[in-house]
């Protein structure tokens, strides 16, 4: 649904579909345009609200936050710890069955893959790697929900934007990779010491004429690893949700293209199956990866 | 000209398809090298296999949701 008074054109309803529901404060003598038509200027010191539409987001600038983002991804982290901490509770030694199978694999697969990459001594990483593994599969999953059905239904109950699939938010992703590289400095500094100064100046030429040169690749080597980890993760699933909703929008073309638009949608959402779980096991093993990197003193 | 953001689409999709095609029928070749020349490895090169292709599948992936925008936001 394109916003309220305007006529629904197929790049109206992408850029709906693609706008955030965001909270943040207006500046002062910004002018709002009423659904009706008429002009609204924001008073001395500003107004918090929700924005609506694109171009109020960006007046907003830095004070906004994306209440539908972190309202799901939230959600959908505490649906995580509930659903694993009601299966870790009934747990026993016999031979299990139904989710708590389910679940016993997740964790022993989570657990292989980490025993296989990490080699340092860390309690953490594979706490770590279950929690990135199936929050991140859960945000991604969302991508397969029918794109109209929650935005829609909550328009209908008055929330003018709404996108459902957080991981589809840069702000979200490159978090996510912002916490990982923090661990990853933190790590680094903790296991090596000096030795990560060392590694930043003298490697890979080891003379000390040398050290601006290897710094600057070294910090840029290391600063592209977090900032390609959330691009990764948010230019699939953008991409992927972005197909869906041209799938979707199709059906407005007629019924002769009810089938084929049917067909095609059905197609990408199975691919879209294994792209979300592709998506979230390489997140999770470059982190494993990125850490133990940390914790390799040489 | 708004033409030639069409033009830029077509080629942002077809070069990285381009790529991604080199880089997965290398991977896939290797892969099938390597377990007919070591079978008991073959489940584990499958998962560094997909791995890798997930990997090289992002950037046309990312290439096609750019030129998508590009076709029917800026453009349309």
């Amino acid at each position: 649904m394109a916003a309220a008074g305007e006529e629904l054109t197929i790049s109206g309803y992408i850029v709906h579909h693609l706008t955030n529901l965001t909270y943040g404060k207006l500046p002062a003598g910004f002018e709002r345009h009423a659904v009706d038509g008429g002009t609204e200027v924001v008073p001395e010191g500003g107004i918090w609200t929700i924005a609506h539409g694109g171009a109020e987001a960006s007046a907003m600038g830095f004070n906004a936050i994306h209440v539908d983002s972190m309202l799901w991804s939230v959600g959908l982290g505490l649906v995580f710890c509930f659903l694993f901490r009601s299966v870790a509770k009934k747990a026993e030694s016999g031979v299990p069955s139904g989710m708590v199978n389910l679940f016993e694999m997740i964790v022993e697969f989570v657990d292989s893959t980490v025993k296989d990459t990490f080699h340092g001594h860390n309690k953490l990483i594979a706490p770590l790697a279950l929690t990135i593994f199936v929050w991140v599969f859960m945000m991604n999953f969302m991508d397969i929900i029918p794109v109209d059905l929650i935005p829609h239904t909550l328009e209908l109950l008055g929330v003018p934007y709404q996108k459902v699939v957080p991981s589809t938010d840069p702000n979200i992703t490159m978090g996510m990779a912002l916490g990982i590289f923090i661990l990853m400095l933190y790590y680094s500094i903790k296991v090596k010491g000096f030795g990560f100064v060392k590694e930043l100046t003298m490697n890979p030429f080891n003379h000390f004429m040398f050290i601006p040169v290897n710094l600057f690749m070294e910090v840029v080597g290391l600063l592209a690893k977090p900032f390609s980890l959330g691009l990764r993760l948010f230019g699939n699933m953008y991409a992927g949700e972005m197909i869906f909703i041209l799938i979707a929008a199709l059906f407005s073309a007629g019924i002769a293209w009810m089938v084929p638009a049917g067909m095609l949608q059905i197609g990408w959402a199975i691919f879209h199956i294994l792209v979300i779980t592709l998506q979230a096991f390489i997140f999770m093993v470059l982190t494993i990866v990125y850490l133990s990197m940390a914790h390799e003193d040489h | 000209m708004p033409e030639l953001i069409y033009v830029a689409a077509a080629i942002m999709m077809g070069l990285g398809g381009l790529g991604a095609a080199i880089g997965v029928g290398l991977l896939g070749g290797k892969l099938i090298e390597g377990s007919a020349r070591q079978p008991e490895l073959a489940p584990k090169l499958q998962v560094t296999f997909f791995l890798g292709a997930g990997l090289v599948d992002a950037i046309p992936i990312i290439g096609v949701g750019i030129a998508m925008y590009l076709i029917f936001v800026v453009a349309g």
